[in-house]
């Protein structure tokens, strides 16, 4: 087990520099430019200093060695001085900077992980929490009333956009009702229960938009895996053997069935540090999906592939935790 | 003492004493403003964006400023200079500068004419990047000749000296808290472009860029009995249809900027009752750029250049005037702009000194007269429709950038375009590239490989001079320059740059404001523009929200001091 995730973290540093490499190519060609967005007011040759002025007269390998130099050297030395209070070397080394922020990219992630983590990241467990029950009813009682029902709330958070949903939410609860607040505030701080209790109503409505999305696909993988195992040799066993009907099925059953679901919501994690772009942008949240759109709409080549390479190792990663846990959980698989 | 003069004193002592009792720092409480555009940096000079120059202006001041007509007023100084009050010296090679005394930054230090000299160095630093350098060009010193006064030099005698320190995208940084941030420097000092010290009303407490930046009363401020609100958040991200339901429906905030939506959803929203709609207008035109030379793929790299040769049929004065004529700029404006747009003739439609009277029969659309003029002219009707003239078609490729409302533009000129007899294509670019500038792509508004492309541009400030000079021959964007340059329609006129250049040398306002107008009506007769619509600035407020005076010629929130809330 060691040597075998020894063997995949090793492998997926070529994997990774190569992603890298693709990222930035492709982001470089695309025909954005990060003076698009100004006023027209401003002058040619201005936006022509502006554009030198982030080096963008070098040659692409050049700057794709500065950012790796950055990226992989420069940012965490000053993580890890930071942590230890060490200096290492030059304290002015060249930092990783957003062009449209002028600030470091690491700090901008740093201060929009929070609010990526308490939304969709609570939105997942939510979602979670609702898809396994969900997902073992409609099994046992499969084409049931209560399996019809959710069959038919599935399709609709899977195929419902939430830019949809999220702003019919708006107009119910905000708009109509006057119930919860449509704008998250991200300066928001927890003092007491009643900042408690505010946190709690603006998180409210995108945590279920958000939810309802996760928990149509999960339970749809819950309830495929139930249904194989319900009709599997030793579940009919344990029935004749005489073991009552709720611990054959919460059990036995149920403790197989999710091996596969397991697998797949590790897969979805690094999904929740990728924010919801659509989500974030109509309540407001600002978390990394945000700062990600925002950085590709101001052709922003630093943040922007500072973010999806982050996003990329996080995939690779969960993906190997993924293989791991299948390992762990089921005792017939071995990894040599 | 007359019972006149007594009555008025007592009116007097009265007003001052009603004012005493509501001017009181900090009484209104909190104030929400949205910018679904975050803003990004504080520090103007490193980004030119809108959405920051509107952000830093309540915590940085410039020296002068416009009103919303349009007009200077002193802002840190005791008077505008002028060639009359001996500011400006009779040669117009410098400027005078006099400082109202006792200023003090939002740290309680006091203001001098040395910061002032400092930011001219901050900005004017080969390696700074200095974003709104184009404010300090022709600038050969800046000097401090007292605690209280500055003079700048020009290179050549200006005219219309008030570029430097002048609006709310060239104001004034402390030296004290900048001076390790010149040049190569200034991108690193992130503490100070999140945070900059100023003289304005607010002061920050936090910023979180590209999210939300919170703000307090300065305690500095020069009135003591303002700013209203003791404490401002300004949040970005959404989109504007959002931003307007924030307003104008939950009433959740007090002000939101930018709201560019379809107009009729603006109008249901705004039935919501907490809010209200309000628009200025400045000088933004969208305009249709002709392009006056050949865009024909064959020409290889001399497509849509000087070198390339005379565009086939858009040389022709007939038919520019008629694809004029053929488009009803009412609808234009009422479809896509609602309250924010009015049909103009004009690519100079204000200030209203600057405005030409002689385009104006251009509002009415009229399809036959198009039709016969073209008749009249020998571009006849084929076969198939489409007018054409010695082996010429009328065929247009008609460009512009991806936006809903320019889609809704682009169908309309096509369906009254088709029935003059011209075949009309469209093509949309996202804004990004067509805006971006890059040289590798064929599809940036500069290379104009298109027959008609469509975008709205306007000035900074209220003088059009510099604006103006965007059509001289010097400015048409070709390979040779790196398609750089704002003469999109490739117009060049020796009249026209003698006009332009006449103009860098007069003083006397009117005789300016001519000038303009001469070059207006030559640009839009000889049909290297097409204007369409005087485009307004649309943004939503609270109905208890007081003060808001809503300036399209600078920033929007230039007197946000003066806001307060209704009882």
């Amino acid at each position: 087990m060691f040597n075998y995730t020894l063997r995949r973290l090793i492998f997926a540093v070529p994997v990774l520099v190569l992603i890298s490499f693709v990222i930035f190519v492709l982001i470089d060609f695309a025909p954005n430019d990060p003076t698009g967005n100004l006023p027209l007011t401003i002058p040619a040759e201005v936006r022509e200093k502006i554009r030198l002025g982030l080096g963008l007269d070098e040659p692409t390998h050049i700057r794709y060695l500065l950012w790796c130099k950055q990226f992989f050297i420069n940012e965490p030395l000053n993580v890890f001085e930071q942590l230890t209070g060490w200096s290492v070397g030059d304290p002015d080394r060249l930092r990783l900077r957003s062009w449209s922020t002028h600030s470091p990219v690491v700090d901008l992630i740093a201060e929009r992980l929070p609010q990526t983590l308490w939304v969709v990241g609570l939105s997942y467990i939510l979602g979670i929490c609702i898809a396994i029950p969900i997902g073992v009813m409609s099994a046992y009682r499969q084409f049931g009333w209560f399996d019809q029902i959710g069959t038919f709330i599935a399709m609709v958070g899977f195929s419902v956009p939430t830019f949809f949903t999220g702003v019919l939410m708006v107009v119910v609860f905000s708009v109509q009702l006057d119930w919860l607040p449509s704008i998250y505030d991200t300066t928001h701080e927890i003092t007491g229960w009643s900042s408690f209790a505010f946190q709690i109503k603006q998180m409210i409505m995108p945590v279920c938009v958000l939810a309802l999305y996760n928990a149509a696909q999960i339970s749809r993988y819950m309830r495929a895996s139930m249904v194989d195992n319900l009709s599997q040799d030793y579940v009919r066993t344990a029935r004749a053997k005489g073991v009552g009907e709720r611990r054959v099925v919460m059990v036995h059953v149920l403790r197989n069935a999710l091996i596969p679901v397991v697998t797949v919501i590790a897969m979805g994690v690094p999904q929740v540090f990728g924010g919801a772009i659509i989500t974030e942008q109509v309540f407001r949240v600002n978390g990394l999906g945000q700062l990600l759109i925002s950085g590709i709409q101001s052709a922003d080549i630093p943040l922007v592939q500072t973010l999806t390479f982050l996003f990329a190792v996080l995939i690779v990663l969960f993906n190997l935790i993924a293989d791991l846990l299948y390992g762990l959980l089921d005792p017939r698989i071995r990894y040599a | 003492m007359t019972l006149k003069s007594t009555l008025l004193a007592a009116v007097a002592v009265a007003t001052i004493s009603v004012m005493a009792a509501r001017a009181e720092r900090g009484a209104d409480g909190h104030l929400n403003l949205l910018y679904w555009q975050a803003p990004s940096i504080l520090n103007p000079f490193l980004s030119g964006g809108i959405k920051d120059t509107e952000a830093s202006s309540m915590i940085l001041e410039p020296l002068a400023r416009h009103d919303e007509n349009g007009q200077l007023v002193p802002w840190l100084v005791r008077e505008i200079p002028t060639v009359e009050n001996g500011g400006v010296s009779a040669d117009m090679t410098t400027i005078t500068w006099r400082i109202t005394p006792g200023l003090k930054w939002s740290d309680g230090t006091k203001f001098t004419a040395d910061d002032v000299v400092f930011t001219a160095k901050y900005c004017m630093s080969p390696e700074g990047g200095c974003q709104q350098e184009s404010k300090f060009f022709d600038v050969k010193t800046v000097d401090a000749l007292d605690d209280l006064t500055v003079k700048v030099t020009f290179e050549k005698p200006k005219p219309y000296p008030y570029g430097p320190f002048v609006g709310h995208d060239s104001p004034i940084l402390q030296k004290e808290q900048f001076k390790n941030c010149v040049g190569a420097a200034a991108p690193n000092c992130t503490a100070e472009n999140f945070a900059p010290r100023g003289t304005g009303p607010f002061r920050v407490t936090d910023f979180k860029a590209n999210d939300v930046l919170t703000l307090e009363a300065n305690p500095f401020y020069r009135d003591p009995g303002k700013p209203g609100f003791a404490t401002v958040t300004l949040k970005g991200g959404g989109d504007a249809a959002g931003a307007a339901r924030a307003v104008l429906q939950t009433g959740e905030f007090d002000y939101a900027w930018n709201l560019q939506i379809d107009p009729s959803l603006l109008a249901e929203m705004a039935k919501g009752g907490k809010g209200e709609v309000i628009t200025a207008f400045g000088a933004a035109v969208e305009r249709m750029q002709v392009n006056l030379t050949n865009p024909d793929p064959a020409l290889g790299p001399d497509r849509s250049t000087l070198k390339g040769g005379a565009h086939p049929f858009l040389t022709d004065p007939i038919v520019t005037k008629s694809l004029s004529m053929a488009i009803d700029r009412t609808v234009l404006a009422e479809v896509g702009y609602g309250a924010a747009g009015k049909p103009t003739c004009n690519v100079l439609p204000a200030p209203a000194l600057y405005r030409s009277a002689a385009n104006d029969d251009c509002l009415i659309q009229d399809i036959p007269k198009a039709n016969q003029m073209l008749d009249d002219a020998g571009w006849l009707r084929g076969s198939d429709g489409i007018r054409s003239k010695d082996g010429v078609r009328l065929s247009i490729l008609f460009q512009t950038s991806t936006n809903a409302v320019r889609q809704d533009t682009q169908a309309l000129v096509k369906s009254w375009w088709t029935k003059l007899g011209i075949e009309v294509e469209l093509k949309n670019v996202a804004p990004a590239v067509y805006f971006g500038g890059s040289q590798s792509s064929p599809d940036t508004y500069q290379k104009h490989y298109a027959d008609i492309g469509m975008f709205t541009n306007t000035f900074t400030g209220s003088d059009p001079e510099t604006y103006m000079k965007n059509w001289t021959c010097a400015q048409i964007p070709a390979p040779e320059n790196n398609w750089l340059g704002f003469n999109i329609p490739r117009f060049c006129n020796a009249d026209y740059d003698a006009l332009a250049d006449k103009m860098s040398q007069t003083a006397v306002l009117e005789d300016r404001a001519a000038l303009a107008i001469a070059m207006n009506d030559m640009l839009v007769q000889n049909g290297a523009l097409i204007p369409l619509v005087h485009r307004g600035d649309v943004s939503a407020r609270a109905k208890n929200l007081t003060g808001v005076r809503m300036n399209s010629w600078d920033s929007e929130l230039w007197n946000i001091a003066d806001w307060g809330r209704a009882q």
